[in-house]
């Protein structure tokens, strides 16, 4: 008994409390482009203090939330009513169309992106359908623009919205309903007086699941985003390899690790109280 | 029936193979405390939901207060239903519960207050109208649901299973909270019921269903002393049928038959063995083994307190009854 509760913490120790502290004492240190790793340990705050002066950082920081942010939203306009069809189809197509939105997972996530890529190119599948139908003689290019990262965003990280809001109105008693159009509510005001606030649980779960990974992002950004897409995750990249500056990119992975605490907390306490409710 | 509030005419409704309803006529007076009555399955909860506009009959037309409903969506209907699992938006507090078909109509904040605080009352819930559904016992929630669905003052109060929820002694109790209740604002109550002393306890008039279709209407005492069919008459309450011609049988209530030791002078008779008592303190119910007519039940009522005249187990006695002891049935 005593060995299975241990075996998480084991785990956390080793593989998280250690290394966040390894990167916290790197952060702590300078950079020291001479010595293997490049690093000179010392207790300075330089590396943060850099992160809040420098103009580029602050640049980053709010366009990650920006673009996590319009994804997020994009993901719950999309999933709230693929979520709900589901939740009201019959109930032996279901799992059927479940598996249809867990479907992409099947594939290598960076596969999946490069496809994108393929689509959105300047030559790319979209652009070719477009000058052959006559839609468009010249179109733009998506690829490279922050469009892009919001399609990617948006598509890669659609299942994570879908899936609570789907548990939840499934979950949704009907007779709720019949109640509300009984007392003289149009299906409008049905939804918004009663489907809505019942599945508030649902869409903060979902937004959450998507807004946390989705600030932090560095592949989508990276490949469909092009070099004018400024996102923190790969600010942090650039700093660790592109300049090998490795105290500041540790500082940049902690100072996001601080920015989505809040996020994650508010997550579990959402959890913790639909876990309270179903009791 | 002139001027009814309800009238159905030849509704049926069928899912896949199973017909639910099955051509159904039935008026239903202003006023009246009408109750659908028949065992699971038999299409009341159906029909009454088709008269909520909650499911569309395949066939046939629902009048209310001589207006088509064809295709008139719930909540555009001058009707107002108690749900059997009462419902309750879980989000909100009771008060905001009682108020929401208020607010759907747009009515001023003050009329939502005033009305809602007038519903509470008249279900003695004044004191609670703070509270979330969750907070509140079983008995709280019903009498929620039932002022949310007074609320509106509708022509027509549709009640599903209404009492099926609460423990027995509440039953009781609030059984004849619904009759005042209904008295008092002068609505009219269709109460869905599988239960027939409940039934025949609340209601002017009951329409007994069984697979789909209407077997009979009529007051509680008609359908009880005098059933239409073999089944009405098993259905409500006990009765001892028995064929006495081909095609022809009697229905004969327990306690139309006179039990006694010595060979009544009555125009009918027969004897047998008490094969069991069942001493339910207001009466005593026996089960007697005749040879010409089978096990019969016998209930008399304990008027004395002494235990004199009482039959055991395994006594002979006589059984006796007249021409209009029972009721004569054809089908």
């Amino acid at each position: 008994m005593k060995a299975v509760i241990a075996a998480p913490y084991t785990w956390l120790v080793v593989f998280f409390l250690l290394p966040f502290a390894l990167v916290l004492t790197i952060a702590l240190g300078t950079n020291d482009p001479d010595s293997a790793p490049p690093v000179a340990l010392g207790f300075g705050f330089e590396n943060f203090a850099r992160l809040f002066t420098d103009k580029l950082y602050l640049t980053a920081w709010l366009s990650s939330i920006r673009i996590a942010a319009v994804s997020t939203l994009g993901c719950l306009l999309l999933g709230y009513p693929m979520a709900y069809a589901i939740a009201r189809a019959a109930p032996a197509r279901r799992p059927t169309l479940l598996m249809l939105v867990m479907l992409p997972f099947w594939t290598s996530f960076l596969i999946r992106v490069y496809a994108w890529m393929g689509l959105l190119a300047e030559n790319g599948i979209l652009n070719q359908f477009l000058r052959w139908s006559g839609l468009s003689a010249h179109p733009g290019t998506i690829l490279g623009t922050e469009w892009a990262v919001h399609l990617g965003i948006v598509y890669a990280y659609l299942p994570f919205m879908v899936l609570p809001l789907y548990v939840l109105l499934e979950k949704l008693d009907t007779s709720l309903l019949e109640a509300a159009a009984d007392l003289g509510a149009r299906p409008v005001a049905a939804f918004l007086t009663v489907t809505l606030p019942l599945s508030l649980p649902g869409i903060i779960a979902g937004c959450l699941m998507v807004f946390i990974p989705a600030v932090g992002e560095f592949v989508i950004p990276d490949l469909l985003g092009g070099t004018r897409t400024l996102m923190i995750g790969k600010v942090l990249w650039d700093e660790f390899f592109t300049n090998a500056d490795w105290p500041l990119a540790s500082a940049v992975a902690i100072c996001l690790l601080v920015l989505l605490v809040g996020p994650i907390a508010l997550f579990q306490r959402q959890q913790a109280k639909g876990l309270e409710r179903t009791r | 029936m002139t001027d009814p509030i309800v009238r159905i005419e030849g509704v049926a409704k069928r899912y896949g193979a199973v017909t639910a309803v099955d051509g159904v006529d039935l008026e239903i007076a202003r006023g009246e405390l009408f109750a659908l009555l028949g065992g699971s399955g038999c299409g009341k909860t159906t029909l009454l939901r088709a008269i909520a506009g909650l499911e569309t009959p395949d066939s046939g037309r629902i009048l209310i207060d001589g207006q088509d409903m064809t295709g008139v969506p719930a909540h555009k209907r001058p009707v107002n239903m108690m749900f059997q699992s009462y419902a309750l938006f879980p989000h909100m507090d009771v008060a905001a519960n009682v108020g929401y078909g208020l607010r759907r109509e747009g009515r001023p904040k003050p009329e939502v207050a005033r009305r809602v605080a007038e519903a509470l009352a008249l279900v003695k819930l004044e004191a609670l109208g703070d509270r979330k559904p969750s907070q509140l016992s079983g008995g709280q929630r019903q009498r929620v649901a039932l002022a949310r669905a007074l609320v509106k003052q509708p022509k027509l109060l549709l009640l599903d299973e209404p009492l099926a929820a609460l423990d027995r002694k509440l039953r009781e109790g609030t059984r004849f909270e619904l009759v005042r209740l209904q008295e008092q604002l002068g609505l009219t109550f269709v109460v869905v019921t599988h239960d027939q002393e409940e039934a025949m306890s609340m209601a002017t008039r009951l329409a007994v269903m069984n697979a789909g279709r209407i077997v009979q209407t009529g007051t509680p005492h008609e359908l009880y002393e005098h059933p239409a069919t073999r089944f009405v008459a098993d259905f409500i309450g006990v009765a001892n049928i028995f064929e006495t011609a081909p095609g022809r049988w009697l229905a004969l209530r327990p306690e139309k038959i006179a039990l006694s030791a010595e060979r009544p002078h009555t125009a009918h008779t027969a004897t047998g063995k008490v094969a069991d008592v069942a001493y339910e303190g207001d009466r005593s119910l026996y089960r007697v083994a005749t040879h010409s007519h089978g096990t019969m039940l016998v209930s008399t009522a304990n008027v004395h307190r002494t235990r004199d005249g009482a039959f055991r187990r395994g006594d002979t006695v006589w059984l006796g009854w007249s021409d209009t002891s029972g009721q004569v049935l054809d089908a």
